[in-house]
């Protein structure tokens, strides 16, 4: 790469030209600058708050401790909480691989040309919409009394309430409907660049089609099924809004308590290392993740 | 087995598409308690229309992302141009600090900029979410724009300068028309990034400065309305056609007949 490209020599024209490294920090300033001031320096100070003993109000002195990184020791309902986030990201995952891996099987094997993009687009089209909004539609369906109820009454009219508002089961429900198009669209990339001739070849030397699933498309698509994974995992473990709409009373979760440390309780430190201690574990992800990306792509 | 998939592929829009549809419904329906069977009314729009808390909410809404689609589609712009039309040192690590705004829970980009903007003095208000939507909506418009670039030929703006037009001539003339679509794209989803963001505006709205989804949220919390089904119905449209322009203008496809 010829890095800094004549920047000592670049030929005199005519007209007056800034020098190359000038134009390209001039394009680049307000965009990076833009996100030093509002993300990257933000994040630098909430990693310092996370030391500081209290919240820095009026002249209180500033005394500086660890012991908010200890809160999963001395708070013990932490764990609970931190396990209710997990299996909910897990589970959450899980479904949207599942369903989010068959969509695209669907999608790649089943349509084709004007169509098979009219349905990608409609299966895509939620995401972009306001997630709180779709919450929030799900509260109508799965309340008791709610759709789901009037639907099942209207095929047998003693049944008895479905609904499940207010419990894990709906937080889930809500998340996986929020995040399901992630996976749709990168298992769909991995399997459009499947060779039919691979499964033809298979097909004609007897294999059926357990074993093309399973020893042909799922690995060959296992990158795209990682990536979606990450991609729903990681903000998942964060959500708060899905928790406390959908799981009301049980809806306490890593996400609902960072939150409540900034909105209700105003303990700044505690939920600033709250949140360094996710990011912790969301760049592990990352970092774990990363390298089997790169194996997958390279076997 | 075609038949199959076909049907599974009708059961996963259901499942998209049935809670949006029964929460646009309700809004229509005369009953404040979500009572069924369905009676038709327009009484929740017209309530609407005498909310001034959530028209202002959504003037706010609308103003917040003209604005951040304005400034994050220049910057960004800007920057897509160096990213994938110069080459020099730290290129890739610059392209790589695009990713945090995109990466990391916005919960936590959220509550961040809270500590830092209360710390700095900038505060909170609608100052302040400018500032975190701008932040947002960069890094998609860098990559957006940046795919255009990579899909449309550079040797035509060299050709434009080897016949003596300058550097910003030859932008402005061949550059910038072929280049139209992508940026257009990249508005509408910048656009589109803003009017739904929810989280960050959140922690940095204050009462009487808060966006549409901010006004909802409060509104779900404290007890709703089917006032809250007719506004989020419109919000809900507004970026379904949002995005459906971005598709239209953003498609390479489209940028080929462009040539």
């Amino acid at each position: 790469m010829p890095a800094e490209a004549g920047a000592a020599g670049a030929p005199a024209t005519t007209r007056f030209r800034p020098p190359p490294w000038l134009a390209t920090a001039a394009l680049l300033l307000p965009s990076y600058a833009w996100l030093t001031l509002a993300v990257l320096l933000p994040l630098g100070t909430m990693f310092a708050f996370s030391f500081l003993e209290a919240t820095p109000l009026g002249n209180r002195p500033v005394e500086w401790t660890l012991r908010h990184y200890r809160a999963f020791h001395d708070q013990p309902y932490l764990l609970g909480v931190a396990w209710t986030s997990l299996s909910i990201g897990l589970w959450t995952t899980a479904i949207c691989a599942v369903v989010g891996f068959a969509t695209a099987l669907a999608l790649v094997r089943a349509t084709a040309g004007r169509s098979r993009e009219t349905l990608l687009i409609l299966l895509l089209l939620p995401f972009w919409t306001n997630g709180l909004v779709r919450v929030f539609s799900w509260t109508m369906v799965i309340r008791g009394g709610g759709f789901l109820d009037v639907a099942a009454r209207s095929v047998w009219p003693d049944a008895p309430s479905l609904g499940f508002l207010y419990t894990q089961p709906a937080i889930v429900l809500g998340l996986v409907h929020g995040y399901l198009p992630y996976m749709v669209l990168t298992c769909y990339i991995a399997l459009l660049a499947i060779d039919d001739a691979v499964i033809e070849a298979a097909m004609s030397l007897g294999a059926r089609w357990p074993t093309i699933l399973f020893r042909i498309l799922v690995p060959l698509a296992m990158p795209g099924l990682v990536t979606g994974a990450i991609l729903i995992f990681v903000p998942v473990i964060g959500a708060f809004m899905e928790p406390r709409i959908l799981g009301g009373r049980v809806g306490v979760t890593m996400g609902t308590v960072i939150e409540d440390q900034f909105t209700q309780a105003f303990n700044w430190p505690l939920g600033s290392a709250l949140a360094f201690t996710m990011l912790a574990v969301v760049l592990g992800v990352f970092a774990t993740f990363s390298g089997v990306l790169r194996r997958t792509a390279q076997a | 087995m075609l038949r199959i998939a076909r049907l599974y592929i009708a059961l996963v829009l259901v499942f998209l598409y049935l809670p949006i549809v029964v929460m646009a419904a309700m809004g229509f329906n005369a009953s404040p308690l979500y009572a069924l069977p369905f009676e038709f009314s327009t009484r929740w729009y017209q309530d609407l229309a005498g909310n001034d808390r959530l028209i202002e909410a959504g003037w706010n809404s609308i103003w917040l992302a003209v604005l951040t689609s304005v400034l994050a589609t220049v910057f960004g712009t800007l920057a897509a141009l160096a990213l994938w039309r110069r080459s020099f040192r730290g290129r890739n690590l610059l392209r790589i600090l695009l990713l945090p705004p995109i990466a990391i829970p916005w919960l936590i980009t959220g509550t961040a900029m809270l500590v830092f903007f209360f710390w700095t003095g900038i505060g909170r208000g609608l100052h302040a979410m400018l500032i975190g939507h701008v932040a947002l909506a960069i890094p998609y418009v860098v990559l957006v724009v940046g795919t255009g670039l990579q899909t449309m030929r550079a040797d035509l703006e060299e050709a434009a300068m080897s016949l003596g037009s300058t550097p910003v001539h030859a932008f402005f003339r061949v550059t910038l028309p072929l280049l139209l679509p992508s940026i257009v794209g990249a508005a509408l989803f910048a656009f589109a990034v803003s009017l739904d963001q929810f989280v960050i505006s959140y922690f940095l709205s204050v009462p009487g400065m808060t966006t549409l989804p901010v006004e909802i949220y409060s509104a779900i919390r404290k007890g709703f309305t089917p006032e809250i089904n007719a506004i989020s119905t419109i919000l809900l449209v507004a970026s379904m056609i949002i995005i459906l322009g971005f598709a239209r203008f953003a498609r390479p496809g489209g940028l080929g007949d462009s040539r």
